[in-house]
């Protein structure tokens, strides 16, 4: 039995009680050395490397990437001896009983209070002890009550890597979306900073709920009853399946999919940006078969033989443009003020493997076209190969959706948080349309443009997408007369 | 390298115009170095006031700095290890520091007192101290503390800037005792980072030190970054710079250059052990790692920046130098990695050897002799804990 030792997740960083597995750096057979590095575990505070703790050789890796582990749990068995033979079988690929009963086994978010340690803060964030953990993942301190419910363990432990199907942690235990309250600082709703700071911890937006205490100020209670009522609300937005992950179901031929990770982010900025960003969608259809042939002619061009030339660059390159004749669209609500941006950072939104991500193109305004198309290109690439950084993907300030690419013809997209404007480019479809006079078979496409109504008009909002339409019904002419 | 060994070389302030050596330093002019990144010897550097920084070392005193570079950072790497196995409940890594630490540590005259942060490693290891004198400390197993007087190293101090205040007593104490003004004089050093520099302890050991003249050294290691605050919401002028205003020189050196961290800091010691009074020491280097194990560099510093500095290791200068004087061929550099990975197997060994705390010890050192009441109370509660079926204490 001393031969083969399991490898528990320790307490990475000071009172944290779960982590999850990113990659496995190692595989079952593989001979270790001392402190080689074997797995790559990510935790609220620190997505950290972790060496081998003894030399020999791997056993069983116990979680499979992806899967979130309980502070104390075996996570790999390495022989430490392996030149000396076979071993008795009972001791091997399964981790210990009791341990295993810790895998997954996450208490109802509901058992802590917000505002302590362990429990949710602000930003759909957990309390720590020191600092915040980053938004994406939901590690959690241990509970500071003793009289948290505990899971049985599943059943089999057999499967006890994939289980996904026999997971206790249901999507019913998603938290309420954090509503981020803009008005607090106007002083325009009455509220003690502990009943604030309640209602941020629980999402509720202090300004659409009425105030029962004195002067009409705003109670717990009042706080409390509106957060029981908005978790339902926002419930269908939270259970968006990934198209990526194979169906399992259960017994009940339902399957329970854990949120977390890219889907959660999405989810939170969604909901986010949903309920407090007043978005409106416009439509454009344009005949795009001139830009078709300017892109023809481009790629036909011998210094740009090389570069990867999609429509989606000309979209791109008709948003810049439109935006220096509006440059209000490029801006952000903060509260009090408006910030107009002289920069645009240009968003891309991509589908890859592991989910929606939106890195951006830093200061696309500036760039030339030949520039603008070899950005897209390494974007995409960095995107494709899940490389992009956080970097990229922050400071956003307009974003273009290519839901072209999927065959459909537009949509209504929610705004990224903190930008104004999104474009939805749909497909390039041959259809009949009028063209001087006669019907003809033409290069068309759909446009749709949302953006926040708090900044922007329907005048503004309508002169912008005209000015988009108008450059990809007719580039060159668009480009003499605007630059 | 010999302990009390001078193996420094200063020269008389403003010798010689300061342009025609300044090049010397890299093209930082602000900067003291004896050996550039890519391992070349410069011969003399200036520091601002016009002193000119040498060192002199023999072939075995320069192995015997790149042995302590490599065994240092080498130890650390396993601390850094053995926290991520769960045997440490937190680490503060050194990466990076090695050069300001050796370099400062071995200027120090077995009679000088030093005043640590927590993150120390390589100059506890330059004072002879057995390194796994703190992991007691990191593992939860004691309160970290050690005989100051013992060691001629205080204990290890958490609360940021602390210690300087305390060090600024000490060394005031030394001056009331009459233990400075010559060579045999007493010095003392006390280390904090720059994000110290925002705290007003240290403003304050900056004032009390430069009025009562203590004999006293502020080796400031400016590894960029406080956690993750960086050195430009720190201040706006270089950090040595501050020390003009409270009226004692200041100096920033290569942090990454042991030769140069050693020269400019034995020069300033042997200035306070002769009675001159206070300086600072702005080591100017980068932390390569995590504030602490609990830290993740990579949300606040681009990966650019540190390749930038990864070309500055002072390691890897050091073994340039060496391998190109032929000072130290293969052989050598293979023993001492041999001797780093013997002993850090070593140290790991005991420090999972170490035993769990008597819980009755807590009240050991709450006073230098006792007390009654303290007496009743561990009787108390050794009592308290006897009183567990099969408890072990």
């Amino acid at each position: 039995m001393s031969r083969i030792k399991e490898f528990n997740l320790p307490d990475l960083g000071e009172g944290l009680t779960e982590g999850e597995i990113l990659a496995w750096l190692v595989k079952v057979g593989d001979v270790i050395e001392l402190n080689q590095p074997i797995v790559e575990v990510e935790t609220a505070k620190a997505a950290v490397e972790i060496p081998a703790k003894w030399a020999g050789q791997v056993r069983s890796i116990f979680h499979p990437e992806g899967s979130t582990v309980e502070v104390g749990t075996p996570i790999i068995a390495i022989d430490t001896d392996p030149g000396a033979g076979p071993i008795e079988e009972s001791t091997t690929d399964t981790p210990s009983a009791a341990s295993l009963a810790a895998v997954e086994v996450a208490p109802s978010e509901g058992a802590i209070e917000p505002g302590l340690i362990g429990g949710p803060a602000p930003g759909g964030r957990t309390a720590v002890l020191v600092g915040y953990g980053p938004r994406t993942t939901a590690a959690k301190r241990r509970p500071r009550r003793a009289d948290v419910p505990s899971p049985t363990p599943p059943a089999s432990s057999a499967d006890h890597g994939v289980a996904v199907g026999d997971k206790p942690a249901s999507i019913a235990t998603i938290p309420a979306p954090q509503v981020h309250d803009r008005r607090n600082g106007a002083g325009l709703v009455l509220a003690k900073p502990p009943v604030r700071k309640l209602a941020r911890d629980l999402g509720v937006d202090l300004g659409v709920v009425t105030g029962s205490g004195p002067l009409g100020s705003i109670t717990r209670e009042d706080v409390q009853r509106a957060a029981s009522g908005s978790a339902t609300a926002a419930e269908p937005l939270t259970v968006a399946a990934p198209t990526t992950v194979a169906a399992s179901f259960g017994a009940d031929r339902e399957q329970r999919i854990p949120v977390k990770g890219v889907r959660k982010l999405t989810a939170e900025n969604m909901s986010r940006s949903a309920f407090t960003a007043p978005h409106v969608t416009e439509f454009l259809t344009v005949d795009v078969t001139r830009a078709m042939k300017a892109l023809d002619r481009l790629r036909g061009r011998r210094e740009w033989r090389d570069v990867r030339v999609s429509p989606l660059l000309l979209v791109a390159k008709a948003v810049l443009l439109a935006v220096r004749r509006h440059p209000m669209v490029n801006s952000t609500w903060a509260g009090d003020e408006i910030v107009v941006k002289d920069y645009v950072n240009l968003g891309i939104a991509a589908a890859t493997e592991r989910g929606l991500i939106v890195p951006n193109i830093k200061d696309a305004g500036r760039l030339s076209l030949r520039e603008l198309a070899d950005a897209m290109t390494d974007l995409v690439q960095t995107a494709k190969a899940g490389r992009t950084s956080p970097a990229a993907m922050s400071g956003g300030t307009l974003t273009i959706t290519n839901v072209g690419v999927f065959g459909v013809d537009t949509g209504t997209p929610i705004l990224p948080p903190g930008e104004s404007a999104i474009l939805a480019f749909g497909a390039v479809r041959e259809l009949p349309w009028v063209h001087k006079g006669k019907v003809r078979p033409r290069q068309v496409t759909t446009l749709g443009l949302s953006f926040d109504h708090r900044i922007i008009d329907g005048e503004l909002g309508s002169k912008f997408l005209r000015d988009i339409g108008d450059f990809l019904a007719d580039p060159e002419a668009a480009l003499l007369a605007w630059t | 390298m010999a302990k009390g060994d001078p193996g420094v070389t200063t020269r008389g302030r403003r010798a010689a115009p300061r342009s025609k050596r300044a090049a010397a330093a890299a093209g930082d002019p602000e900067l003291v170095q004896l050996l550039t990144p890519e391992g070349e010897r410069v011969e003399t550097s200036v520091g601002p006031d016009g002193t000119e920084y040498r060192v002199d070392f023999t072939d075995e005193e320069y192995r015997g700095l790149y042995r302590d570079l490599v065994l240092v950072r080498k130890l650390d790497a396993e601390a850094t290890a053995l926290q991520r196995q769960g045997e440490l409940g937190l680490w503060a890594s050194l990466l990076g520091q090695e050069a300001a630490q050796v370099g400062s540590g071995r200027a120090l005259r077995s009679q000088d007192m030093a005043f640590p942060t927590y993150r120390e490693h390589g100059v506890l290891y330059c004072r002879g101290i057995d390194p796994i004198m703190p992991l007691g400390l990191f593992r939860g197993v004691d309160q970290g503390g050690w005989d100051p007087n013992e060691f001629k190293f205080n204990m290890y101090t958490i609360v940021i800037g602390a210690q300087t205040l305390h060090a600024t007593g000490y060394a005031m104490g030394v001056a009331m005792d009459g233990k400075t003004g010559g060579d045999d004089g007493e010095a003392v050093i006390a280390y904090f980072g720059d994000g110290a520099t925002s705290q007003g302890d240290v403003n304050e050991s900056f004032v009390w030190a430069s009025v009562f003249n203590a004999p006293l050294v502020f080796f400031c290691q400016n590894n960029q970054y406080a956690i993750s605050e960086p050195l430009e919401r720190q201040t706006r002028v270089p950090l040595y710079r501050r020390a003009g205003g409270f009226g004692f020189p200041g100096v920033r050196v290569d942090g990454n250059d042991v030769l140069a961290s050693y020269a400019v800091t034995r020069h300033a010691l042997d200035n306070a052990r002769h009675g001159q009074g206070p300086s600072l020491i702005e080591a100017y280097t980068y932390r390569m790692g995590a504030h602490t194990t609990s830290d993740d560099p990579t949300r606040y510093r681009i990966a650019s920046e540190v390749e930038a500095w990864q070309a500055k290791d002072p390691i890897a200068r050091m073994k340039a130098f060496l391998t190109r004087q032929q000072i130290a061929d293969a052989d050598f550099f293979a023993a001492v990695d041999e001797q780093a990975r013997t002993e850090s197997v070593h140290l790991r060994e005991r420090v999972l050897a170490m035993p769990d705390p008597e819980p009755a010890t807590m009240f050991d050192h709450v006073y230098p002799n006792g007390s009654p009441e303290l007496d009743e109370q561990r009787a108390q509660f050794s009592r308290y804990l006897e009183s567990f079926e099969g408890s072990a204490h």
